[in-house]
């Protein structure tokens, strides 16, 4: 018989008992709907914590340090060829040098220093953070109260809200108001005061005379933009801990005192200031080793969280796998589901295939016909469960948005249902429908006209 | 002198059923010759083995010894393909509960043969309506065997079994459902077909009047055996 003669008898037969095959395609749908809501969530998870982690700005990143911050205890000597080569300082010429690496979309130095914060007649201690302005977007400033650095350059802080309860009962009412920040500014000496030290400095250095450098006490007034719960600089990205934070143009402006003044002016490299470290951001986390492996030839440490996202990879993996196997179970049921219905309908339809036959049925078109209808059973199964898991997953995603804006926490989606997992859904169905439709289409292929010509 | 070949020729045929220990002859060496364009009629009470018969000469069943020869191709050994090709291409057949499939109007009934034999769709439609026209039913193509009378759904039967023009038709107890009146017409139709057509029937019947009155040829069996074969009154 042709595929579009069986095609047709398939579907005839399909609505004729109608009640009966549509409950067996809601069986299929409803097990396919488990199955996708189940890989959706896991995939949507998985999105989800994939964006966080590239916005966080943690993956796409290469922390580098002077190599001899890396010395002692923290890091052994390395026999690596990298680590042989001259140790550079971390200043703007290397920073120049890591722009233009290739893949490299960002650098930023680490500008980190303890300062005397001042508002309304309190004096607290703390430790300040520099922030990019792609910082942004990392997700780490979602939900906080207030808003973020107005421009690159703004004179503007946000507090943590550990210490911004130090200065006020009421965090949230600091937004708007001037703090003063007081901190040890770093400069060239001048011209007079480094003849006047030069004596002083000859019989502290010999006959090096590496120049030198002043340390004057500034203020400086920043209006309080925002307050944050939690500590965007936790990680190895800031390595934690400040708790006012600065646009971090601003930061540089102020040309702070940085711990590693003191080595460079001893070591006499004091006339460029240094970092202690800088971050250099990545087109996407695959780029990481090649711009690492470049850095490290440059004479620097490095440290990236690559091998964390393999980690997390693996864990979603594992987390899929489970969710496709309960989802599968759902399948299962419901292929039993179309095997008792089309086994049923061998017995109902018993006289039906002996008159097939009487009129020159094979056994292949009688096989076909009900291979037929359990592959349609599935075909339309799949169909509808991949429309009703794509329900149940948007449902799951309203529901935890609205929940999560009670908690005043912007909203996620949670399920995702990608185009191959659409597809592979309803290929899935199709073929556990088929494998279900081989015994009752084998058993209805092999009935005898005779014995089921006679059958009432 | 050798005599021509029979257009249907069963040699010694025998049917066996076990039913656990006991073993059922159904049809008892039966050697019966068919000339081509004859109306024979196998006559016998119930349980005689003629439905049995037609059913190996009709390629449903197969012989547990000896041979059915149908245009010198032994059925027996034909394999199960090239069994349901002779029912396709050589056989038409009438029962006597009709058969029709409920679900499905009287054309796409008689349209059934067809698709089985992957006849162009081109072709279907004037063939289906020759065959309704020949059993008077072509008004009545759109309705389902439901809706039909016992003589118009053994018509409607009828004009399937022919839609494939076979060259043999086999009618079981054709008329053992029907009134005495519409059994008449439905065996008229018969012989009418046997005549204008040239085609073969072989007839399975218990009714040895209507047996005489449309046949050409008797032939009766009893336990399975053949017990007379010849001309009808």
């Amino acid at each position: 018989m042709k595929t579009r003669d069986l095609s047709e008898l398939a579907v005839r037969n399909l609505r004729e008992a109608v009640l009966r095959n549509s409950l067996t395609t809601l069986g299929v749908a409803v097990g396919v709907a488990s199955l996708v809501a189940m890989l959706s969530l896991g995939v949507g998870l998985q999105t989800l914590a994939s964006q966080r982690l590239t916005r966080s700005g943690l993956f796409d990143a290469v922390f580098v340090t002077s190599q001899r911050n890396f010395r002692g205890p923290r890091q052994p000597q390395s026999s690596d060829a990298s680590t042989k080569k001259e140790s550079r300082r971390l200043d703007d010429d290397a920073r120049q040098q890591f722009s233009k690496l290739s893949n490299v979309t960002e650098v930023y130095p680490q500008i980190r220093f303890i300062t005397d914060v001042r508002y309304a007649g309190k004096s607290e201690s703390t430790s300040v953070l520099g922030l990019p302005d792609s910082s942004r977007s990392s997700g780490a400033f979602d939900g906080m109260k207030g808003a973020f650095f107005s421009s690159p350059t703004a004179d503007e802080a946000i507090l943590q809200i550990d210490f911004a309860k130090l200065l006020s009962d009421q965090p949230p009412s600091l937004i708007g108001k001037e703090v003063i920040l007081r901190y040890a500014e770093r400069g060239a000496l001048s011209k007079a005061a480094a003849d006047d030290d030069e004596a002083l400095l000859d019989a502290m250095m010999g006959s090096g005379k590496p120049g030198g450098i002043s340390i004057v006490p500034r203020e400086k007034t920043l209006r309080i933009v925002g307050v944050i719960e939690s500590d965007p600089s936790a990680g190895i990205g800031g390595f934690g801990g400040a708790r006012v934070y600065l646009p971090l143009k601003t930061a540089e402006q102020l040309h702070v005192a940085q711990p590693d003044d003191l080595q460079a002016f001893l070591s006499g490299n004091s006339a460029k200031p240094s970092y202690m470290a800088m971050t250099v951001r990545v087109r996407s986390p695959k780029d990481v080793p090649q711009v690492e492996e470049a850095i490290k030839q440059l004479g620097f440490a490095t440290f990236s969280l690559l091998d964390a996202t393999k980690s997390l990879r693996l864990v979603f993996t594992v987390f899929d796998l489970f969710l496709g196997l309960f989802g599968s179970l759902a399948l299962t049921v419901a292929s039993l589901g179309i095997i008792n219905t089309l086994v049923m309908a061998i017995l109902e339809r018993r006289r039906e295939i002996g008159i097939l036959k009487a009129l020159g049925a094979t056994d292949r078109d009688v096989r076909s016909l009900f291979f037929a209808e359990a592959g349609a059973m599935g075909l339309f199964g799949g169909f509808f469960g991949v429309a009703l898991g794509w329900l149940i997953g948007s449902t799951l995603t309203w529901g935890t948005t609205i929940y999560l804006h009670r908690q005043n926490l912007p909203g996620v989606k949670i399920s995702y249902i990608p185009w191959w997992l659409a597809l592979g859904a309803i290929a899935f169905a199709l073929v556990v429908s088929l494998v279900a439709g081989l015994y009752p289409a084998a058993r209805a292929a092999r009935l005898n006209p005779v014995d089921a010509l006679r059958y009432e | 002198m050798p005599t021509a070949p029979m257009f249907i020729q069963a040699e010694s045929v025998s049917r066996e059923y076990r039913l656990g220990e006991t073993v059922i002859r159904a049809v008892d060496a039966v050697s019966l010759g068919v000339e081509k364009g004859e109306f024979l009629a196998l006559l016998g009470s119930s349980g005689s083995g003629k439905s049995t018969l037609l059913s190996m000469m009709a390629g449903l069943d197969r012989p547990t010894s000896g041979a059915i020869r149908v245009r010198d191709r032994n059925l027996a050994e034909l394999d199960k393909d090239e069994l349901a090709r002779y029912r396709r291409e050589t056989v038409g057949m009438v029962f006597q509960s009709f058969n029709l499939l409920p679900r499905m109007t009287l054309e796409e009934n008689v349209e059934l043969p067809l698709r089985l034999a992957e006849v162009n769709r081109a072709d279907r439609e004037s063939r289906v309506g020759e065959a309704l026209h020949r059993v008077g039913l072509a008004p009545r193509r759109r309705h389902r065997p439901s809706e039909l009378s016992g003589g118009e759904q053994q018509r409607g039967a009828l004009a399937r079994a022919l839609v494939n023009r076979p060259a043999i038709l086999f009618a079981d107890e054709p008329t053992g459902n029907l009134d005495s009146v519409n059994g008449e017409q439905i065996l008229l139709l018969l012989r009418e077909i046997q005549e204008s057509l040239g085609m073969t029937v072989i007839m399975v019947t218990h009714e040895r009047p209507l047996a005489e009155k449309f046949a050409n040829r008797i032939a009766l069996l009893s336990d399975g055996r053949l017990v007379s074969d010849g001309a009808a009154r």
